[in-house]
């Protein structure tokens, strides 16, 4: 991450200016390392954020009855922990990864719009300032939910207009990113790098900026729709006028269903990384992994009424909606299946990475498999708006896309950085996460299944158990992370006496053009497009040669 | 920048100005879905009935339901709760209103059916809720519905719910802001 204090160490470039110094570094910034590092960390410092809005969720829920906070800062915080979790927490964190490693795995030397990178940066802390200025308005911050259904969000008070006006801002700045990323890898791959020789992690970014290109701007339409329909006469979704207010939940969730897949893609793509290293194999069905995110990515356009069973739709529809919803775990499992296989027969290691890695293949699973029972319209009737809903999207994007931002950190930081993490605090760190995520989060099925509902900061006593265990292991799981954080700061910082000196290949099970640069990266890397040798690619489009390419004999 | 990247942020631009676009688009394409297929209860808005056969083998039950939008204390309902009706036959029924509020009001009815099958077999000759309606402040009126079900409702339905949401027409103007009582 940030090697500022160390950057006149960096002699290897000598002909190249180095980074300026003081603050001004940061703002001035186009090159891709410094923008990923600033985007890294804005990223974490949401999580932080965030994390503590689940906080006084889990205590409020720790028995029944009010007891911390009034149903009303309630529910400011359940709507504001999702928007800072997801457009502040997780969508930024996957910007910074691709910016670190998109260039340096396809071989060019920046991202092709680097300007253009600074401003998408620069946009997030003003649009984050705006939203969580809210909470100290007079009304408070948004309460209506993240999805910001009308009528209700119409309600919202002062803080509505700074609420559009933010994820506009956030919409801007994940279409740059989006552009940004995908014209790089669609133009500046080294020669002999073609498409279907790429990473993976290159590829589920490349499918995933084109999700976020086709939906973020239908997320702005709708928002405007509500503004003008608060502000300027409009009758989008107001009944009286001739609107309907379900038309918003059709938009929203034709952004809002390519938006999970947005959320999850990179995170396969990591993983497709990390497995193949500590499996010291090749990637197991290269091809049908591309064609499986790239199937995903479609299906995810046509399956967005499955968040709105209960609106009242006719049968086709509900049937439709209910099989293009099944149909998607086809694609997945191929996925899952082709991570086991990469593993069958492999020289295993567990190092930190890879047991994250493996936690997500595992839990990820998991929350797939509640995924396909929900998409059963039937009893989607009895799940809708329940902590089951709940228990299925955290285990999604907890052990899913958050496990795998954590295990790319670890994976790519002794790169970024040229100092190895503690192995042992980040095994004490994933054990620790995995037990308290799972506690966190697997008790809420059973209280979705009985009946307990999402939302609401008061629940009938049968469901208490289900609920400490929760509070109990969201504040394990809060306070674990910090030996991740002091862990990776003191990689970028060099404390408790962390020196540098690693070799270029970190993990001797790793192939790819970023392991052929020095550790740390040097500020500015492949100026000069590299021969893409046969070692570093990690694509293999043949059975055989996948089982015996990358094997250490 | 070299030319193939500067053409293809050109392209992802204008996807993205397009998308904006097709979100807006979105609203007439689900608006003349509803209607095509009554999609959400919708009843069309305006009279159009022609005179059909009867179908005196069947009878069918049509349920009324009242709503003030807002918390508001008028009075509405329907003077029947329910009618019996064959299909094809016309109806009238009468809807009673009273602005109990102390000052001048227009009010727009919305009409929904259920269930939704049955929404584009729902005929109105005349119908309070095609137009606003002004209120004096204390004024009750009687208003007229004159329907007819279309006698190709589907068989399986014995039961129609019309319902009707009363909306104080300046609240469009003032979304969220409860209208503030005037002096």
């Amino acid at each position: 991450m940030a090697h500022h204090d160390h950057a006149h160490d960096d002699h290897a470039h000598d002909e190249h200016h180095g980074p300026e110094k003081g603050i001004m570094r940061w703002i001035k910034t186009t090159n891709h390392k410094d923008l990923g590092t600033l985007y890294l960390f804005f990223a974490f410092t949401m999580f932080f954020i965030g994390g503590l809005m689940s906080l006084v969720i889990r205590a409020e829920l720790f028995h029944p009855g009010l007891q911390f906070v009034d149903p009303e800062f309630f529910n400011q915080m359940t709507t504001m922990h999702a928007l800072v979790m997801i457009f502040g927490g997780v969508m930024p964190a996957w910007v910074g990864l691709a910016n670190w490693m998109v260039p340096m795995m396809i071989g060019c030397s920046d991202l092709a719009l680097p300007r253009i990178n600074n401003w998408g940066f620069w946009i997030l802390p003003f649009a984050f300032t705006m939203l969580l200025g809210t909470l100290f308005m007079e009304g408070g911050a948004p309460a209506g939910g993240w999805t910001m259904y009308p009528p209700l969000v119409l309600q919202t008070g002062n803080a509505f207009p700074f609420l559009i006006f933010a994820v506009h801002l956030m919409g801007i700045s994940s279409i740059t990113g989006a552009i940004n990323v995908a014209v790089t890898i669609l133009n500046m791959r080294a020669p002999g790098m073609s498409l279907l020789k790429m990473p993976l992690f290159v590829w589920t970014w490349l499918i995933t900026a084109y999700l976020l290109i086709a939906v973020m701007p239908v997320l702005a339409g709708a928002v405007t729709m509500l503004l003008t329909d608060k502000y300027f006469l409009t009758s989008f979704f107001t009944a009286s006028g001739g609107g309907d207010p379900v038309m918003f939940q059709h938009i929203f969730w034709f952004f809002g269903h390519p938006e999970v897949y947005i959320l999850i893609l990179p995170a396969f793509g990591i993983v497709s990384t990390i497995i193949p290293t500590f499996a010291r194999k090749a990637l197991f069905g290269y091809d049908s992994m591309v064609y499986a995110v790239a199937s995903i990515a479609f299906l995810s356009f046509i399956v967005w009424a499955h968040h709105m069973f209960t609106v009242g739709m006719p049968l086709a529809g509900e049937l439709f909606f209910m099989f293009a919803t099944m149909l998607i775990a086809v694609p997945t499992g191929v996925k899952v299946f082709n991570w086991v296989a990469t593993m069958w027969k492999g020289s295993m290691t567990f190092e930190s990475p890879m047991l994250f890695a493996l936690a997500f293949v595992f839990l990820f699973t998991i929350g797939g498999f509640s995924g396909l029972m929900l998409a059963i319209t039937p009893v989607d009737f009895q799940y809708h708006d329940t902590y089951f809903v709940v228990a299925h999207f955290h285990y999604v994007l907890v052990p899913g896309a958050v496990f795998a931002i954590l295990a790319g950190v670890y994976y790519w930081i002794p790169k970024w950085t040229g100092r190895m993490y503690s192995e042992k605090w980040g095994k004490i760190h994933f054990w620790l996460s995995a037990i308290f995520i799972n506690i966190t989060f697997f008790p809420q099925h059973f209280a979705g299944l009985a009946g307990m509902q999402r939302r609401v900061p008061d629940y009938a006593v049968q469901f208490v158990d289900w609920n400490v265990w929760s509070t109990i292991g969201a504040f394990g799981f809060f306070l674990a992370q910090f030996i991740f954080i002091f862990n990776m700061l003191a990689c970028c910082y060099g404390w408790f006496g962390r020196k540098q000196g690693l070799p270029d290949r970190v993990w001797e099970g790793a192939h790819g053009l970023e392991w052929t640069v020095p550790s740390p990266a040097p500020y500015h890397t492949f100026e000069v497009p590299p021969v893409v040798s046969d070692n570093e690619l990690t694509a293999t489009h043949d059975a055989v040669d996948a089982l015996d390419k990358h094997k250490l004999s | 920048m070299d030319a193939g990247a500067r053409r293809s942020t050109f392209k992802f631009v204008l996807v993205v100005v397009g998308m904006f676009g097709f979100g807006f688009a979105l609203v007439p394409m689900y608006n003349a879905l509803c209607d095509a297929i009554g999609l959400n209860g919708k009843v069309k808005m305006q009279a159009a009935a022609e005179p059909v056969q009867v179908d005196t083998s069947r009878t069918v039950t049509v349920q009324f339901v009242t709503t003030v939008n807002g918390g508001r204390t008028w009075e509405f309902r329907a003077e029947e709760d329910s009618v019996k009706v064959h299909p094809g036959e016309m109806r009238a029924v009468k809807f009673y209103a009273r602005n109990t509020e102390g000052r001048d009001l227009i009010a727009q009815a919305v009409p929904n059916v259920a269930p939704m099958e049955a929404a584009k077999h729902m005929r109105k000759t005349d119908c309070f809720c095609f137009n606003q309606q002004p209120f004096a402040a204390g004024e009750e009126k009687h208003m007229p519905v004159v329907f007819m079900l279309d006698p190709a409702l589907p068989k399986d339905v014995d039961t129609v719910t019309l319902s009707y949401t009363f909306f104080e027409v300046e609240q469009v103007a003032h979304q969220g802001a409860p209208a503030q009582p005037k002096i």
